[in-house]
């Protein structure tokens, strides 16, 4: 039986990580300009900080990490919603990993299950519809996060409660999408990204088609990488090599399981359930127009936010005044260059979105960076 | 013991103090754990120790009670012995208490008590008092036991301060597996593996590297935080720096594939029969071929050195020539993992 490790370890291959860095370095030399990369998924800026990818490249080549980390740049008022929602009654909220301890204006959702509220973490949100099942005479609100990638999960799930007449099930829809945040970022005139590294998984999704107008528009090189050492190195040896020839083209150095259309069942079903809401405000860069989903008002009988509206605070709650989560999204400034960063804003008391998950630019630095030094 | 037929599960009257609570202790305590000290039931136990004396005590609440490699009995026995192993010291006696929930079956509970029995036999050590306590439905789960013991310290020389530059950092085994099996253990996750907790007690090796007179600096079992935690503790102990080599660490194929499925680090998962040594270089030979005379230690290995590059901090080199800190784990990566 093939096992895992014999999957990935193609991909974790010194020999062709050196070679790449090579590569990546003689091809870098011909550019005279800077080669300033935003990885937009989180998963990448964990892989390229975790393997130490960052030491390998020539010194015109840098990162800037985006914002495509769905934990961090959720606002502490849907993190309040969350806190709201299971101090109601009766009630059962679950949600997915990380979500546990990011905290809101008044404290983390740990802290609220440590007083008393039933809050569930869980892996796979099917689990959501024993849960419902099993607890018949509880609500149960499934607080929904994610890009892309996670969003159908969420549309399964809803299609199941439906199918199956679980009546206990609601959700709150924290969906948000990654081409508005590419527009975001881009619309600042001082903007030092000029190459992006495009999502993995997410593109499995949507397709590398929803990347095409960025390329267009902002004139600027997207590889779509695989989030393994060696993707990320051969994707920014593609990169190299776009800026050397003056060009910019979308690529797929992640064909293994990407293609052009994407998965067009899971966007039917998306389609089917969610729809685009006017505006999300994300933690860090601010409401940003058609940038999450909604569910479609047919569902509205399962949407915690109409259900509960009179329960829900609605105050927007922005981060620390010290905190420079914006520009270090925008490339503008460094973690380091945050006063508070590892000093009053750490893992463990974030201050900022970027600190909040460990695929966030300043918790992956704070984890991992610093050796060189 | 028709009594206990009878009653398939334990109830509110075991622990009582009364009639089904002694029946409870003699029938199932006292046969399991038999020994003079503890059948001459007086209000304490009367030791007599001499000389330098570790004294550690641990409770246990993992769950599940049964788990891939081990249950709750064989870990608080381990686990105990453990830390006693890893000071240096002889682990002599034990004592043990038991919270159990109302209604707990009492096979589960004799099996559990057995595997306790057990592994006493892998140390020599004995468990010379105890206490039962049954509790509401709802007031615990299941069973919780803790265990504390006392043992002949041999080594006094042992300790997290005494990290020394130069020193090499040495793995006994394979890391991560007790993490990782309680992981596959628990509801939810539907996996199927071969996978087993490396849950073990560490004495019979302990005293042969002793008898060998190993100069050994300091000596942890990685239990929960994993080698993370142990390494961080050490070199914030000893102000030392410690630089490790990915490669050089052995981890499983189904721990390393579990990680990769749930986005965890093998060096953060919790084991319970692996420990990590830091001792000259001159000695490395001489443990190795000690350590690979144990079964379990077969792949025990050299994983790194100590230096004073970044005094408090644990650097892991990666196989490409990277390096980066290794930190501690950080919140909730598994409760209720012992």
């Amino acid at each position: 039986m093939l096992s895992l490790n014999e999957l990935y370890r193609g991909f974790r291959d010194p020999d062709v990580i050196k070679s790449l860095a090579k590569q990546i370095a003689i091809t870098a030399a011909k550019y005279p300009g800077q080669i300033n990369i935003m990885e937009v998924c989180g998963g990448h800026t964990h892989t390229i900080m975790k393997y130490g990818l960052n030491q390998l490249l020539p010194a015109n080549i840098e990162f800037i990490h985006g914002p495509g980390c769905p934990v961090c740049i959720m606002p502490k008022e849907r993190i309040d919603h969350a806190a709201a929602l299971a101090s109601l009654p009766d009630t059962i909220l679950i949600t997915l990993g990380d979500m546990i301890r990011v905290p809101g204006s008044n404290g983390n959702l740990a802290q609220y299950r440590a007083s008393g509220c039933d809050i569930r973490p869980i892996y796979d949100p099917l689990d959501c519809l024993t849960i419902a099942t099993d607890n018949p005479d509880k609500t149960v609100i499934f607080f929904a996060i994610g890009f892309e990638t996670s969003t159908p999960m969420t549309a399964v799930l809803l299609e199941q409660a439906e199918k199956r007449n679980i009546s206990n099930l609601l959700f709150h829809i924290n969906h948000v999408l990654v081409p508005p945040a590419i527009d975001a970022v881009m619309a600042d005139p001082n903007v030092k990204v000029n190459a992006f590294i495009g999502p993995a998984h997410v593109s499995v999704i949507s397709g590398a088609k929803v990347y095409r107008s960025a390329v267009k528009t902002y004139n600027t090189p997207l590889v779509i990488s695989g989030f393994e050492p060696v993707d990320v190195m051969e994707s920014i040896l593609m990169i190299a090599k776009q800026k050397v020839k003056a060009i910019a083209l979308l690529e797929n150095q992640y064909s293994r399981a990407v293609s052009e259309q994407g998965n067009l069942t899971a966007q039917a079903l998306i389609n089917k359930y969610m729809t685009i809401r006017p505006s999300f405000r994300w933690r860090g860069l601010g409401p940003i127009a058609d940038s999450a989903l909604m569910l479609r008002d047919e569902y509205r009988h399962r949407d915690a936010e109409q259900v509960y509206k009179e329960q829900l605070p609605n105050i927007e709650i922005d981060d620390h005044k010290a905190c420079q989560c914006g520009d270090i999204l925008r490339g503008l400034s460094k973690p380091k260059d945050c006063k508070v960063f590892g000093r009053g804003c750490t893992p463990e008391t974030p201050l900022g979105s970027c600190m909040v998950s460990s695929e966030g630019a300043c918790n992956a630095h704070f984890r991992y960076n610093g050796v060189t030094e | 013991m028709s009594h206990l037929k009878a009653n398939k599960t334990v109830q509110l009257s075991h622990g009582g103090g009364g009639k089904e609570m002694n029946r409870l202790i003699k029938d199932i305590f006292f046969k399991a754990f038999d020994n003079p000290i503890l059948r001459s039931e007086e209000d304490a136990a009367r030791l007599h120790l001499s000389g330098y004396t570790a004294f550690t005590t641990d409770s246990f609440t993992v769950a599940p009670l049964f788990f891939a490699g081990g249950d709750i009995g064989k870990l608080a026995i381990a686990g105990t012995v453990n830390d006693l192993a890893m000071m240096g010291a002889e682990p002599q006696f034990l004592s043990s208490s038991f919270i159990i929930e109302e209604g707990f079956a009492i096979d589960d509970l004799k099996v559990i008590v057995t595997s306790m029995a057990n592994e006493l036999k892998r140390s020599g050590a004995r468990i010379v008092c105890g206490d039962t306590k049954v509790v509401p439905r709802g007031c615990a789960d299941g069973l919780f036991i803790n265990t504390s013991g006392v043992g002949r310290i041999l080594n006094n020389e042992i300790s997290v301060k005494n990290l020394q530059d130069g020193d090499a950092i040495i793995v006994s085994r394979d890391i991560g597996r007790h993490g990782a099996a309680i992981l596959m253990a628990r509801e939810g996750l539907a996996l199927e593996s071969d996978l087993t907790s490396d849950c073990a007690s560490l004495w019979p090796i302990v005293e042969q590297l002793i008898a060998a007179n190993i100069e050994i600096h300091a000596m942890r079992d990685a239990t929960r935080g994993g080698l993370s935690a142990v390494l961080n503790e050490w070199a914030s102990a000893s102000d030392v720096g410690i630089e490790v080599n990915e490669s050089a660490i052995p981890v499983s194929s189904e721990v390393s594939g579990l990680c990769e499925l749930y986005g965890f680090e093998p060096f953060d998962l919790a084991n319970e029969g692996t420990f990590i040594l830091a001792v000259p270089q001159t000695s490395v030979m001489a443990t190795l071929e000690i350590m690979k005379t144990f079964c379990h230690c077969e792949q025990a290995s050299l994983i790194g050195h100590v230096n004073q590059i970044k005094p408090g901090k644990v650097i892991l080199n990666t196989p490409w020539g990277s390096r980066r800190f290794l930190d501690v784990p950080q919140g909730e990566l598994l409760p209720r993992i012992c």
